[in-house]
This record gives structure tokens, C-alpha cells and sequence, in this order.
């Protein structure tokens, strides 16, 4: 059985209608990438996913359960986490404070994140647990926001372009530490327009374009045809 | 010089030859500010979190004020536990409005959110006097605190003096409240991206109702400390809202500390004015208010308001 599987979800903003019809699947330990280009969906269908906007129709099943309809904070305390594109770091609370106000106990059987264990993916933080996050670099609050999340202990990762304004060697960096989460067994959904990124980490790719899934594949599939990234991609 | 002065006001010229008067003067101010900024510090946290500018809040004060009446007057219990009563019946009231009215307005205009604590405002208000008629109520001094306390220079009556000293306990302990403690984190993080703290996994909804019941608790606390001497009476609350809203825009409103500095400047204006000027004591704190907004219209702890909202 996939960890997530999401079926045919229609969502809009008010009279706006974003998503028509989403429908994929992603195993445990998966990184599963949602391509295309701005305004096609993809920050919509992780908020769908999340709670944070409502699916007009369709279902959201998370290990077995429908999560469709169900509140934000209880969709994240199943096991869901988001690193939204914008950060959203709060400002005034400190780095170690926006760290510990997402923080919540582990599953069972599985090795709990805590500060120690975050300052270790990210060393660049337990330099500065006292700097308020309203004064943090682009990159630093990238790390933070993707620390804050694995506070929560999720077993599936949002994770809504991570790349974004980032310089090149930043970017690298994490690259390699999206890497290492999946390597210790995070599901992991990524939303980017940053090609190479995708490629690197992506085990199947859905490219999205009006709200639908126009293309479903692996990296290496897509990696193999330059007419689909030409298609659907390029400006 | 003096004659001139004792011409134009009799009361600054006692003031400036008499430094015991005007220590007196200086502790009326400091109890009565304090008093106000326990009910004015609910308002202003209410509003920082929920961005609610709740009317109801005087009328919260006043049931504090009844509520204290009944338990140590007619029921004989101490006045301690009188007014923690009056706190804990208004976080009861506010648990209640919150669940019911208050959840259905977050998102609404202010309009509407002003009609609603307004329409509040009225059914409490005669929800009062079907309770407990419309006759003034007189509310001891607790036995502790009847007599005066020898302060050195002069003789001050203790019951004012614990006023004193209970406000900025009760600031200490807000602050630390909202500092130092992780519920106090989460209120802060709540006003800056509840969307985002919900993703988390924290349960905003509760917060509100927790930030509400706090708020409206402090409010009863605050009308029960105010009872011995405001004496409880319908109408009570009109003129209080009225000093909650000057202290909070003059302090900033949400902030505490802003809070606490403009109920301290209100008791010094109000009391110093009502000397100096006796006929128009009230337009001493007004006055206040307009420079205050002509200086800093955002307070003078407050943060002015970013755009686009």
C-alpha cells in the first residue's frame, strides 16, 4: 500500500479553481518530485494535502486514513510535515524557540529528531540558537524551516521549493541534506523548478501543468527525454 | 511667585509646598494605574493575539466586581477567594462566548466583530441586573488590609498599597508567561503565521480560547480588586472601557509593556490633573491620548502597522 495517496483532487481559492483532479501515489522512503512551471499547482497540492486549503472533492489517504477534511495541526500530528516555499520562519521567536514549539515526540521504533540530531544535519544552526529569525540569512532560514519541520518527527516530508533564491553553493548544500533525509527513511515530496535538483533526488517525477498531471515518470526517464522538459518546462 | 500660582490653582500650589500631599498624590496614581493596567493588560493581550478589540471587556470588569460581592459579602468567604472566583467565573463566561461567538468573527470584518462584543456588551449588561437588580452594591475592605501602613512620611491606606505592589507582580508574571514558557512561544508565534503554527501541529484554535480566558480573567480579577472601592453598580463598565482604551493606545495596543507604562501615565495624569484642575479632570487623560496619537499614533510601545493589511 502507497503512504500517500492522493485521488483526484479538485481545489480552488474562493472562485478560483487551481487543481483539476490530482491524482498520485507515493511509497515510504520515496522521493517524489512535482514539476512544472509557476501557477500549475504544486504549492495547491501540497496545501491540499496538508490541510491548509480543502479539496473541494476527492480523497487524501495517508497510510490507509482519510486525511481529507481533517484540521492542519491534526493532519501534521499524523506524521506529515511542510516546509512551505516562503520559509515563514516566525520572526521574533529565536532560532532554538522556532525549533521547539514544532517539537513532538517520536512513532515508536523510530530514531527521534531533536535539537542535537538537527544540528548535526545542519551544522550552521547550533552556531546561532539565540539569533532571531527574522535576521537570518535566505539560506539559514531554509535550513531552519526544514529543521523546524523534522521537529515534529514527520514520516512524510512537504517540501515546496527548497532551491528558491538560494545561491548555487547553498543550494548544493541542500541538495545533500534532502539526500540524507531520505536516506534515513523520510518520504519526501518535492516541489521545484530547479531541474538539476530534481534529477539528483527524485525517484518518480509528476510534471504538472493547469492542475492536472500531464507526466509521470522516473528521474532517469525524464532525464532520457528532452522533448517532455522542453514540453512543459522551458519558458 | 506662590500667590500666583495658589491664584490659578490652589491645588499645584499645595503640591509644591506640602511634599507629603504629593506623595500621597503619587501613590493614588500608582494604585489606581495599577488597578487599571490588571483589566487594561487582559484587553491589550486579547487584542494582540485574537486582533479582536473586545467592548465586552468592561462589562467582564463589572461582573468581576458582582461576582466578588456575592461570594465574600453575601457568602462569607474570604475576599481572596472572592476574587479569585470572579477570575475563574470569567474565564467560565469567556471559555463560553469564545467557543460559541467569538470563533464565528475571526475572520470577518472589524465591523462586525465591534457589533458583535457590543451586542455582548448589552446582554451582559442586563444579564446583570436581572441577577443582582440595579441597586449599588458596598464591598468591604478585606480585614487584612483595612487599616493604614506607616510608610516613614506619611500614613497609606494598605488596601491601596497591595494594589501597588499586585500590579507589577502580575506584570512579571505575564511576561514571564509569555517569554519564558513554551505556551507563551506558541501565543507569540500564533499572532506572526497562525497557518504556518498549525501546520506544526499546534492547535490554534485552543490557543485563542486559552488567550481569551486569560484575558477575560484578568478582567474579573481586575473589577474584583476594584470592587471596595468602585463599589458595583450597573454602568460601571462604561467609563472603564473608556481608561482600558486610553491606557492601550497610549501603550501600543498588544504590547505589555506599553500597557503597563500607559496605565501608570493615566493614574499620574488623572490624579495630578484632578489637583491641579479639579473641574475637568478628565480632560487631562484625553489630552494625553491626543499627543500621544499626534506623536506616535501606534503607541508608544506599539509597532506601527505594516502595510497592505
Amino acid at each position: 500500500m502507497p503512504q500517500l495517496e492522493v485521488n483526484d483532487i479538485h481545489t480552488s481559492y474562493g472562485l478560483s479553481q487551481v487543481l483539476f483532479g490530482i491524482t498520485l501515489d507515493v511509497e515510504e522512503g520515496e522521493i517524489v518530485s512535482l514539476v512544472g512551471r509557476n501557477g500549475v499547482g504544486k504549492t495547491t497540492t501540497m496545501r491540499s494535502i496538508m490541510g491548509l486549503t480543502k479539496p473541494s472533492q476527492g480523497s487524501v489517504k495517508f497510510e490507509g486514513k482519510e486525511i481529507a477534511g481533517l484540521a492542519a495541526h491534526q493532519i501534521s500530528k499524523l506524521g506529515i510535515g511542510f516546509v512551505p516555499e516562503e520559509r515563514r520562519i516566525f520572526p521574533d521567536l529565536t532560532v532554538w524557540e522556532n525549533l521547539d514549539i514544532a517539537r513532538r515526540p517520536a512513532p515508536a521504533g523510530r530514531e527521534a529528531w531533536d535539537e542535537e540530531r538537527v544540528y548535526t544535519l545542519f551544522p550552521d544552526l547550533k552556531e546561532i540558537p539565540d539569533r532571531p529569525g527574522g535576521v537570518l540569512s535566505g539560506g539559514q532560514q531554509q535550513m531552519l524551516t526544514i529543521a523546524r519541520s523534522l521537529m515534529g518527527n514527520p514520516r512524510l516530508l512537504l517540501l515546496d521549493e527548497p532551491s528558491e533564491g538560494l545561491a548555487p553553493k547553498v543550494v548544493e548544500n541542500v541538495r545533500d541534506q534532502v539526500k540524507l533525509l531520505k536516506e534515513s527513511g523520510l518520504t519526501i515530496i518535492l516541489a521545484e523548478q530547479n531541474l538539476g535538483f530534481i534529477l539528483y533526488l527524485s525517484d518518480k517525477v509528476h510534471i504538472l501543468e493547469k492542475g492536472e498531471v500531464k507526466w509521470s515518470g522516473t528521474g532517469a526517464a525524464l532525464k532520457a527525454d528532452k522533448s517532455i522538459v522542453e514540453q512543459y518546462l522551458t519558458v | 511667585m506662590l500667590d500666583l500660582i495658589r491664584e490659578f490653582s490652589p491645588g499645584l500650589a499645595i503640591l509644591l509646598t506640602n511634599p507629603q500631599f504629593a506623595f500621597i498624590q503619587l501613590l493614588n496614581s500608582i494604585s489606581q494605574g495599577m488597578n487599571l493596567f490588571i483589566i487594561a493588560a487582559g484587553l491589550s493581550l486579547i487584542f494582540g493575539v485574537l486582533k479582536v478589540i473586545n467592548f465586552a471587556h468592561g462589562v467582564f470588569y463589572m461582573f468581576g466586581a458582582y461576582v466578588v460581592h456575592t461570594v465574600f459579602m453575601d457568602w462569607g468567604a474570604p475576599f481572596w477567594v472572592g476574587a479569585i472566583a470572579s477570575a475563574l467565573a470569567l474565564g467560565v463566561i469567556a471559555a463560553i462566548i469564545e467557543r460559541t461567538l467569538f470563533r464565528q468573527i475571526y475572520e470577518a470584518e472589524h465591523l462586525m466583530q465591534l457589533l458583535l462584543t457590543f451586542a455582548i456588551v448589552l446582554i451582559m449588561g442586563d444579564l446583570a441586573k436581572v441577577i443582582w437588580g440595579t441597586e449599588q452594591y458596598s464591598v468591604s475592605y478585606p480585614a487584612s488590609l483595612k487599616g493604614a501602613t506607616d510608610l516613614g512620611i506619611t500614613f497609606y491606606p494598605s488596601y491601596r498599597l497591595m494594589l501597588c505592589i499586585i500590579g507589577p507582580l502580575i506584570l512579571i508574571a505575564l511576561y514571564w508567561f509569555a517569554e519564558r514558557t513554551r505556551w507563551g512561544r506558541m501565543t507569540k508565534a500564533a499572532t506572526q503565521d497562525r497557518e504556518m503554527l498549525a501546520a506544526l501541529g499546534i492547535n490554534v484554535p485552543l490557543i485563542y480560547t486559552s488567550v481569551f480566558i486569560l484575558g477575560s480573567a484578568l478582567a474579573g480579577f481586575g473589577g474584583a480588586l476594584a470592587a471596595p472601592f468602585s463599589s458595583p453598580v450597573p454602568g460601571m463598565d462604561a467609563t472603564l472601557i473608556v481608561e482600558c482604551f486610553v491606557i492601550v493606545i497610549v501603550g501600543g495596543l498588544g504590547s505589555l509593556w506599553g500597557t503597563f507604562v500607559g496605565a501608570l501615565l493615566y493614574g499620574l495624569v488623572f490624579n495630578f490633573g484632578s489637583v491641579i484642575y479639579p473641574n475637568g479632570q478628565d480632560v487631562f487623560a484625553y489630552l494625553l491620548l491626543l499627543v500621544v496619537l499626534l506623536i506616535r499614533p501606534w503607541g508608544l510601545y506599539g509597532k506601527p502597522e505594516a502595510g497592505g493589511h
